[in-house]
């Protein structure tokens, strides 16, 4: 019984599996290398792309340079900051009723509707807001992105708030009670200090998804109100210029490190702090 | 405003002289859920916890020890009864406006704050002076010997410091009453025991009433001023440690407090206080009679191990047949055949050195004390 196991049972390591190193190696060439091309030639001197002249910062300084680049540069924070703001505040309150108000009728159902809009395509979501929006006439220019980037980040934003509170204890609420804390001086010193991180990773996400939006701001922005994915695509269809590698590679750094952001601020969980 | 001075120079009440319970349970009933799935935690616990007592429940898990501490601070609505405090319905007070305070079983120390800042929580709420949270909160630290660590935060701390800042953090308000759910339950032995001669000296100096849970009999025995059995939801019995050891009302308290043999037997006559009892291998012994009546449910004879005494073959009430021994260290178990069902285990000391080995066969003596036995309700 104790003897060497026969080498044919034992599991090979996925390495060994012949091709399998190759196959991922590609993948991740196919995925990357696009991606690392267009940062690389977003310092290219010369104007053709593809075509290597020489290193040089010129192109960030001609972006920035362009009033319209950074008009849609504003409206992007603009829309972005906004709306993660009214998303993060109502996830939030959305996470604390379903976790900390008891079971009603219904809960699950709305636990469900919240998390819809993830499911939903996003251009039927573009081409409902779009028909509502000019079926009521309602016409407020960037304000109508706004409301638009509120209704698909607000799932964003609930994800992790509800999971920080799901993973946190109530009797550390109790224990505030306890200590003669009304019901908001709770909320104030215990329950909001310890959902923070997952507040903050959800106004991330939330920024993150509201930023890099093509599609449904593409159906709803008028003329005037263009974020930067949109204006993007409009400098492309005049042809490719490392302009367009310029900006996209500010866009990509600032994605990175609100996702970098984000991971960090999910890891350390309401265990970690407790014990 | 909620919360009485600690006073630490309170007379001790224990007699229960006049004035108010600080708490008094009258039919309290606690109903989880409903229909099928129905759990009746608590069922009809009516007693008084006198001012200044070191107060236990004690019982075995599930038997609604929690749940009670929980409807005392609040945190549960009672289905039925009321919960008066110094006299004082609570029922309708919330839990952040009841005079009492909770050490929770495992801590619930705030982790994004200081030992200093949780030990001035229920201060800073109950908004008394700066220059008084300071003192007070430097004062309890020093009680639980805790003021080096102030500014560690929780995470940083041991168990047995957890337990401490948690100690301090619910006696710094000053409560009327403090509730401690298990506290020691997380801690290994030696400091357990450490901390029941603390916990007891520091009820004494700051003079609050402590409700102290806890399923550990010994736990109870050494540090409680008066002990409540629970079991299933309803108090066996309440008394001091001595009583409840040596006079269990019922079989459960006696199984519960302490080892216990039990020997099945009935009733066939009564003389001078005292009962005669038949057992089923027809032994006819004497014995006292528990406080209150048997029940229905049969009677049994109970006497502990370490009353049961040993003397040499044919000068015992009852003759007997050594079946096992048990090495205890300070102590050995004797299992004794008495021709009834079950072995007698009887414990001895190892006190008296030279004291004659015995082995299994060894015919010997058996004494039951009339005062040793006990007939309760099985
Ligand atoms: N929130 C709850 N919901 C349903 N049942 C509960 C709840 N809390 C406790 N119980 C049940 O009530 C009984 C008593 O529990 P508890 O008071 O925690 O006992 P103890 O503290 O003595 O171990 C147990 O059967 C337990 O399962
Ligand atoms: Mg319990």
């Amino acid at each position: 019984m104790t003897g060497p196991r026969p080498a044919a049972r034992r599991r090979r390591p996925f390495g060994e599996v012949p091709g399998l190193g190759t196959l991922a190696a590609g993948f991740l060439v196919f995925l990357y290398a696009p991606i690392a091309v267009l940062v690389a030639y977003s310092f290219n001197a010369g104007s053709i792309v593809m075509v290597w002249t020489g290193f040089s910062t010129d192109w960030y300084a001609r972006a920035f340079a362009n009033a319209d680049i950074r008009q849609a540069a504003f409206n992007s924070l603009v829309v972005a900051v906004t709306a993660t703001a009214i998303a993060t505040v109502v996830a939030t309150l959305a996470a604390l009723v379903l976790a900390r108000g008891g079971r009603f009728r219904g809960s699950e159902a709305v636990l469900g509707l919240i998390s819809l809009p993830l499911m939903v395509p996003e251009i039927v979501t573009a081409v409902a807001v779009l028909v509502f929006f000019s079926g009521i006439g309602l016409n407020l220019g960037l304000g109508n992105v706004v409301i638009a980037h509120v209704t698909f980040c607000i799932p964003f934003a609930f994800m992790p708030i509800r999971a920080r509170l799901d993973g946190m204890d109530t009797t550390l609420e109790q224990a505030a009670q306890d200590l003669y804390a009304s019901e908001w001086a709770t909320f104030r010193l215990v329950t909001l200090p310890l959902l923070m991180p997952g507040v903050l990773a959800g106004a991330m996400l939330s920024f993150v998804i509201s930023m890099d939006d093509f599609i449904i701001t593409m159906m709803v922005a008028g003329a005037g109100d263009t974020t930067l994915p949109v204006y993007i695509y409009s400098m492309i269809r005049h042809g490719i210029t490392p302009e367009v590698n310029a900006v996209s590679s500010i866009l990509l750094l600032v994605s990175i490190v609100l996702v970098t952001l984000y991971w960090f601020m999910t890891r350390t969980g309401p265990g970690t702090a407790r014990r | 405003m909620t919360t009485a001075g600690a006073g630490a120079a309170r007379p001790r009440a224990g007699a229960g002289g006049a004035g108010p319970a600080a708490v008094a349970l009258r039919d309290v009933a606690k109903t989880y859920g409903r229909g099928a799935h129905a759990v009746e935690a608590l069922r009809g616990v009516s007693f008084e916890i006198r001012d200044n007592e070191f107060f236990t429940l004690l019982g075995p898990s599930g038997c609604g020890k929690t749940t009670l501490l929980r409807a005392i601070a609040g945190f549960e609505q009672a289905s039925a009864g009321a919960i008066l405090l110094f006299g004082a319905d609570i029922v309708d007070v919330p839990a952040h406006r009841r005079p009492v305070n909770t050490v929770f079983q495992h801590y619930a120390l705030f982790p994004h704050m200081t030992v200093a800042a949780n030990v001035a929580f229920g201060l800073r709420r109950l908004r008394r002076p700066e220059g008084e949270i300071a003192r007070q909160v430097a004062a309890m630290l020093a009680l639980v010997k805790m003021e080096a660590l102030a500014d560690r935060l929780p995470g940083q701390l041991s168990g047995g410091q957890k337990q401490r800042v948690a100690l301090a953090r619910a006696l710094a308000p000053a409560p009327k009453v403090l509730l401690l759910d298990e506290p020691l339950s997380a801690l290994d032995l030696k400091l357990r025991q450490a901390m029941r001669q603390e916990l007891k000296q520091i009820q004494a100096t700051t003079g609050i009433t402590f409700i102290f849970v806890t399923h550990d009999q010994e736990e109870a025995l050494s540090m409680s001023d008066r002990i409540a059995v629970m079991s299933e939801g309803r108090v066996q019995q309440i008394g001091p440690p001595a009583e409840i050891y040596e006079h269990p009302a019922n079989r459960f308290v006696a199984g519960f407090v302490g080892d216990a043999n039990f020997i099945p037997a009935t009733v066939v006559g009564e003389e001078g206080g005292r009962v005669r009892c038949r057992t089923p291998a027809g032994l006819v012994l004497a014995a006292g009679a528990a406080p209150s009546p048997p029940g229905g449910r049969g009677t049994v004879l109970f006497v502990r191990p370490e009353k049961v005494g040993l003397v040499p073959a044919g000068q015992g009430t009852v003759e007997g047949r050594v079946r096992g021994l048990q090495y205890l260290g300070d102590a050995v178990l004797i299992e004794i055949d008495i021709g009834e069902a079950l072995p007698l285990v009887a414990s001895e000391r190892m006190a008296r050195l030279g004291q004659a080995a015995r082995r299994p066969g060894d015919r010997l003596g058996v004494v039951l004390d009339p005062a040793a036995l006990q007939l309760l309700a099985g």
